[in-house]
């Protein structure tokens, strides 16, 4: 059976540049929309992509080491 | 009497009440035409109608309306007619009954004036959900609800004991805004926030709702968690406790359900990542957040209804439940995943969605009273969410791998359900004016600028890279997460096991005893275990009279 288009290799690269230039669409518009920032904090270019990009790294990373305290086999409570 | 017809809770406590009694075609008319009835009764009626009745010399207001409960009444009654329409052919007729009984709950506790109706409605949600829960009738939720239904009396008692107290302090039962500075209010709000799910008794929620049937869980996830939210906003407005207890609730849920295998539990943890947010919102008290608080709870009851109807008929054609077991059925069930992805995106509030026009008002609200770590806390969860629900959900389930299954779509109805609150989630995404018209305060508040639309885009989209950046540790395994139903589940159980085996040993000890003396007794003749149970009775007898002598004397 031929694969379906989303699971092949070239497909896939191709959908990386796609969010790559999406991506990067988002940040270069902040050159042509002024933000009107209200913490001085968001006045840092591309402060809202570098933030949620940091966070949700520290969320995944937090959540793997809080993993290996409280993670169980999942009959955990019926044997 | 002219109350209970116009009581839009009271109708669909009778309806849920006959609808054992229906079968076939008439059992699918009541439940479509029921909640639609009792919306156009509600919507008909004057905002400052009430109605009250008086009972052990307490004067019961039953029904109080105004913007804020027609608000929820709304949003209510159009998930039933949802939730019916997706399961009225599938659904058997006691989790229809009981989901009937439990809206009309929810509706009765959102339309109650004073604390002993809210109470009493608050009670029979507590026991007509478990009854939602026990439809499933598989040994898993007969164990799940008994463990609900434990942590919800306790609420309840809590709650009783908070009325009481405040009762008997200020001689009122009003339901207005209170502040938790004595013990009676301050156990009010314990028990408020316990249904809201509140920490520490978190658990209940991710452990009780995935134990339900395929539609059951729809139900559960929109009217008990959402009733807390607005008990919360009449009783406890501003409390700013709740601005630090909203953010962990946002944390905690991101973190499980990072962590969770169970395609529902990842949803159920996200539920009270929600609710987090509209807590902190009603923490910070402002107009603005009020109305955000208000607008989201609305919003998130039909977004995560949509989610678990998508989620449902995967289980419901596939049996499955676990992301390990799941991938790739976008092709073979299109409409499901088309409308479990516009779920994802209206929780992860992506401009154009519903979840964009309401969240961003507890956000702005945040800015408004420049609090920063509030701000910074909300933003990064706003990108947590899209993590955890946004994209894991529906790429462990529609995507991911080939799992080789090839389920079809599920049957008409259940499609129509979810095509329904596809459409409503779109539509408050582009048409915002609708619900913003429908909040208890004026809005002065437009979501669509191009400086809030570009920067909530950088922080989805840049989110989203880090989820397939990270994708090998997000590696799904056979897993489940430690949380506080721990206490209750396994630590307590075990210390009665060690008691057990602590008594068995005392007992041990004193055989040589018991049987000298009982070589003795009359009893030479008797069995064993009569002899035993001779001695144990000698004992107690023995010990009652020394604990006699003791008080005697002291």
């Amino acid at each position: 059976m031929k694969q379906n288009w989303f699971y092949r290799k070239s497909s896939i690269k191709k959908l990386w540049i796609g969010t790559i230039i999406v991506l990067a669409l988002t940040v270069i518009a902040e050159f042509f929309v002024h933000l009107h920032p209200h913490f001085d904090i968001e006045s840092y270019f591309a402060f809202h992509a570098v933030y949620g990009f940091l966070a949700c790294i520290a969320m995944v990373l937090f959540a793997k080491l809080l993993g290996y305290l409280i993670k169980r086999k999942d009959d955990y409570y019926d044997v | 009497m002219m109350c209970s017809l116009l009581h839009p809770g009271l109708i669909l406590i009778l309806a849920g009440l006959l609808i054992p009694l229906c079968k076939g075609k008439l059992r699918t008319a009541v439940v479509l035409a029921v909640p639609l009835c009792a919306l156009a009764v509600v919507w008909n009626l004057d905002l400052t109608t009430s109605c009250s009745t008086s009972y052990l010399g307490f004067e019961l207001q039953l029904l109080r309306l105004d913007a804020l409960s027609l608000l929820f009444i709304t949003v209510f009654a159009i998930t039933v007619f949802t939730g019916s329409l997706y399961c009225c052919l599938q659904a058997n007729s006691r989790e229809l009954s009981a989901a009937f009984i439990y809206a009309g709950g929810a509706m009765a506790v959102v339309l109650a004036g004073d604390l002993i109706t809210l109470f009493i409605f608050w009670e029979l949600m507590a026991l007509s959900s478990t009854l939602v829960l026990w439809s499933a009738s598989n040994e898993s939720s007969r164990r799940a609800g008994m463990r609900y239904i434990l942590i919800h009396l306790l609420g309840g008692v809590v709650l009783m004991a908070g009325i009481t107290a405040y009762l008997n302090q200020t001689g009122s039962i009003a339901l207005t805004a209170m502040q938790p500075d004595s013990i009676g209010t301050v156990l009010i709000l314990c028990g408020f926030l316990l249904n809201a799910g509140a920490p520490p008794l978190t658990a209940w929620l991710a452990d009780a709702y995935p134990e339900a049937s395929f539609s059951g869980m729809v139900f559960l996830s929109a009217f008990t968690t959402k009733t807390a939210v607005y008990v919360l906003m009449r009783g406890f407005p501003g409390t700013e406790i709740l601005i630090a207890i909203g953010v962990f609730m946002i944390f905690y849920g991101i973190i499980y359900a990072l962590l969770e295998n169970d395609m529902r539990r990842i949803l159920a943890y996200s539920i009270v990542n929600q609710v987090g947010f509209m807590i902190c919102g009603i923490g910070i008290g402002t107009e603005m957040a009020l109305n955000g608080a208000a607008a989201h709870a609305f919003t998130h009851i039909v977004y995560k209804a949509l989610l678990l109807m998508s989620a449902g008929s995967v289980l419901y054609m596939t049996g499955k439940r676990k992301c390990t077991d799941l991938g790739g059925l976008i092709h073979s069930m299109p409409v499901t995943a088309v409308c479990g992805i516009i779920g994802a995106l209206a929780i992860s509030s992506f401009p154009l969605t519903s979840g964009f026009v309401s969240k961003s008002m507890i956000t702005q609200s945040a800015v408004d009273q420049h609090i920063l770590w509030v701000w910074l806390a909300l933003q990064a969860a706003s990108a947590g969410v899209f993590l955890h629900a946004g994209i894991k959900f529906p790429w462990f389930v529609f995507f991911q791998k080939d799992s080789g299954l090839r389920p079809e779509d599920p049957p008409l109805n259940m499609q129509l359900g979810m095509i329904l609150f596809a459409f409503v989630c779109l539509f408050l995404g582009v048409f915002p004016n609708v619900l913003y018209a429908m909040l208890p305060y004026q809005v002065d508040y437009v979501p669509y600028t191009a400086a809030h639309t570009l920067t909530q885009l950088q922080l989805l989209l840049f989110s989203g890279l880090a989820f397939f950046v990270m994708l090998p540790l997000m590696k799904r395994t056979l897993t489940i997460s430690l949380d506080f139903d721990w206490f209750y589940r396994k630590l307590i159980p075990q210390l009665v096991k060690w008691l057990e085996q602590l008594l068995s040993i005392v007992s041990q000890w004193l055989m040589p005893i018991q049987n000298k003396l009982m070589t003795v007794s009359l009893l030479q003749n008797a069995s064993v275990s009569n002899r035993t149970l001779a001695f144990n009775l000698c004992l107690v007898m023995f010990l009652f009279v020394i604990t006699l002598i003791y008080y005697l004397l002291v």
